[in-house]
């Protein structure tokens, strides 16, 4: 079976919320609508307080290619545009609404039939994917028209759907699979009818021998996408490890996927694609999990963007006792939560409950020079060597030693027997680095 | 849930631990060390406690009074430490030498670098060497093998295999015995059926990797086999090279020591070959019959420029 053939780990997956229904979250009194929750420029707020919003209305417009639209995720009347604290730690602008009914857009086709045909043309089904603020559900953000139009002389060859969901406990990509599987695969024609490549090949890990099988099965009636069961390794969905991991290619430092010809979607990403351009849908609703060794009710749930967490959660039964830490995301890359009160944005896979003794880290000694945080990267680098030039502050030892290519798994950390920081201080190299790099660029 | 703990990602740890690693060591050293309880008796065991006590209580009275740091004896390393010392010491050796050997291998080659992780040398070997050359005689009387046997000092004493080969005899124990270590040798060198247990154990439980040991014992086959194809009647077969002396208790755990040896296999590699010559040309031609800790010594002092300049396999190198 493969897999990606430098470094990797494998942590207990404990994914409590397998095969656990999607449910419908309830819609709350207010949401406050995040409308800077991607990699790119912030969006700019179009609609102004007291405005009457319908579900699936433009309240934030695309600033620049590399930026996405956002949409009002319930009816109402907006209520204000604030600064809000988000996942990120930081307090950026949100379109606050108070809720009056549910309302919808007449253009959204609400009906679950699936659609399957679609003739629109390469350029039409990327403006309506632009125009539905589609971003990568994986976890970095991107906005998903950016990726459909690779940079001129470019050519993907092939189209890869990345279904691993590597990170422990979540399960909203494995859920969506079973229950639309067909629609990911009609999202998957779309999208390779606007890559224009003639293949794809859907990337899950052998861990969800359910979705293996059922999306075998429906794939069977479309042309030219394979399913690829992968053997369970983290972190298999990095991108680069992904393509690595399906064609045997790996994208060179510093280089993009469409370089060696691959581009790769998120499986919700391509769900989300065939909701813009089917059902005229856009992204304002995204499935997460919430979960936790703890959780009263590890489950998955379907809810719109903007709700606040601390909404979900109650739903789903509640902090447990002796919570003490909340995850935002998976173990192994999600943010650390101060509260509750932040509001579900796009990248949101979801809410993780630690237990207090797993929350609190154990002391750190010193290095043993055992070279498994080498062993294990999956970029081929020396976190060891990266940690201690961060501490002493090389910035051009650490970019000869390719501190950019760290893609920030947290193999290393996890792996170390003396619980040394590595990632800490690498992701602190890598943001000096990355700053120094800017400005000689910029020069 | 009124204070939530806020740190970056990764969330969780694998469990794996200093104290794991070195007590892994330690179980893997085990099989080895029933052997040399077998085959010297007594005079193996006040040797091996001798050696662990005093290592223990040397870093954790170097710890106390001198660096007053953290205390670090419960991480395992100093009693590793102190059973690799026996391991490479006859097992006739007086007590008042054993504590020179603890307190160099501690005091000297580890503790006074910063502990842990930091020396450049490994202790065992370097307490092995200073023992060596202070007190040649005694290191170099080794007891005969006598099962159980209950005599510590005054044990009957013999040559080792290399040490008569060097002297230009032929009267060395067969293979078999060799194997399983029927023969005169430091306490835990002998048995290579025991350490080759410990190798194995030590390879499941992902302690070290095949790196290392694997390339010093192709280095040390391939170079000995040449020269014995040239002249069988002047060079020591492969076979002996590979079974007598501290090769296989150098390979396997004394070369593979964490803090001592490269970090990546391209770097294994060199540092692995580089053992096994030199350990060959110091049996050949050296004016002592035993290389390996040498070998293994100066290559130590090889490691940190090997991991300058030799870098793992970077991700997208080659494209394709």
């Amino acid at each position: 079976m493969k897999t990606f053939r430098i470094g990797g780990v494998h942590p207990a997956e404990n994914k409590f919320s397998a095969g656990k229904k999607i449910q419908q979250a309830e819609i709350p009194k207010m949401v406050a609508i995040p409308l800077a929750h991607y990699i790119g420029n912030p969006s700019e707020a179009i609609v102004k307080k007291g405005d009457l919003v319908k579900v699936g209305q433009m309240i934030g417009q695309a600033n620049g290619f590399v930026s996405a639209n956002v949409h009002a995720s319930v009816s109402g009347k907006v209520n204000k545009i604030d600064v809000q604290l988000d996942a990120s730690g930081y307090k950026r602008p949100a379109v606050f609404i108070d809720v009056d009914g549910d309302e919808w857009l007449d253009t959204i086709d609400r009906s679950t039939v699936v659609k399957r045909e679609c003739n629109l043309t390469k350029e039409e089904i990327i403006k309506k994917v632009q125009d539905a603020g589609i971003v990568g559900l994986g976890g970095a953000t991107f906005p998903a028209h950016v990726k459909l139009s690779p940079p001129p002389g470019k050519k993907a060859e092939v189209l890869i759907i990345n279904a691993v969901e590597c990170e422990p406990y979540l399960t909203c990509d494995h859920q969506l699979m079973l229950e639309h599987g067909e629609e990911i695969l009609v999202g998957v024609s779309i999208l390779m009818k606007a890559l224009e490549v003639e293949k794809a090949i859907i990337g899950i890990e052998n861990n969800k021998p359910d979705a293996i099988s059922h999306l075998k099965q429906l794939a069977t009636a479309f042309k030219s996408i394979t399913i690829e069961p992968l053997k369970v390794q983290y972190p298999q969905g990095g991108e680069k490890q992904l393509i690595d991991a399906v064609i045997r290619r790996q994208v060179p430092s510093g280089r993009i996927p469409v370089e060696v010809g691959a581009v790769v979607f998120n499986v919700g990403t391509t769900y989300a694609v065939y909701e813009a351009v089917q059902k005229n849908k856009p992204m304002f609703e995204r499935v997460m999990t919430i979960t936790g060794k703890d959780a009263p009710n590890p489950s998955n749930y379907r809810v719109r963007l903007g709700t606040y967490l601390s909404h979900v959660v109650e739903q789903a039964g509640g902090v447990p006792e002796g919570t003490g830490k909340i995850i935002g995301g998976g173990p192994m890359m999600g943010r650390s939560l101060m509260n509750l009160n932040i509001p579900m944005a796009k990248g949101s896979a979801g809410v993780l409950y630690m237990r207090d003794e797993e929350a609190v880290r154990r002391p750190v000694q010193n290095c043993i020079r055992c070279s498994k945080c080498v062993s294990v990267c999956p970029m081929g680098l020396e976190p060891y060597l990266l940690m201690a030039q961060s501490e002493r502050n090389m910035w051009p030892e650490m970019e000869t030693d390719r501190v950019m290519d760290c893609i920030e798994c947290g193999s290393c950390s996890y792996t170390c027997p003396s619980n040394r920081p590595l990632l800490d201080y690498i992701r602190y190299g890598k943001a000096t680095v990355g700053g120094i790099i800017r400005n000689r660029n910029a020069k | 849930m009124e204070k939530l703990i806020i740190s970056p990602a990764p969330h969780i740890h694998g469990g794996d631990s200093v104290s794991k690693n070195m007590t892994g060591v330690i179980i893997a050293l085990v099989p080895a060390l029933l052997a040399s309880l077998y085959f010297f008796g007594l005079g193996a065991l006040i040797v091996t406690v001798t050696a662990i006590v005093a290592c223990v209580l040397f870093e954790y009275l170097i710890q106390r009074f001198l660096i007053k740091g953290e205390k670090t004896i419960l991480d395992g390393s100093a009693a590793l430490t102190g059973l690799l010392l026996a391991f490479n010491l006859p097992s006739n050796l007086p007590v008042w030498m054993i504590l020179i050997g603890a307190l160099v291998a501690i005091g000297v080659a580890k503790m006074s670098f910063g502990g842990l992780g930091n020396n450049p040398f490994n202790p065992a070997l370097v307490g092995r060497v200073f023992l060596l050359i202070s007190f040649p005689v005694e290191m170099t009387t080794w007891p005969v093998v006598e099962p159980f046997s209950m005599s510590y000092l005054d044990a009957a004493t013999g040559a080792t295999v290399l040490s008569l080969l060097n002297e230009g005899s032929s009267a060395i124990p067969s293979a078999k015995d060799m194997f399983l270590g029927n023969m005169p040798g430091s306490l835990g060198e002998v048995s290579a059926v025991a350490l080759l247990i410990g190798l194995v154990y030590m390879l499941i439980r992902k302690i070290i990797t095949w790196h290392i040991p694997v390339s010093i014992f192709v280095t040390v086959i391939v170079f000995s086999g040449i020269l014995y194809l040239v002249d069988p009647a002047t060079y020591i077969s492969p076979l002996v090279h590979l079974l007598t002396g501290g090769l296989m208790l150098g390979a396997i755990f004394m070369a593979t020591d964490y803090v001592t040896s490269p970090m990546n296999p391209k770097g294994m590699w060199i540092y692995g070959v580089g053992i096994g010559v030199l350990t060959v040309v110091i049996r050949t031609w050296g004016a002592y019959p035993e290389g390996v800790s040498f070998a293994i010594l100066i290559m130590n002092g090889f490691t940190p420029l090997i991991n300058f300049y030799v870098k793992p396999k970077r991700f997208g190198e080659k494209v394709k």
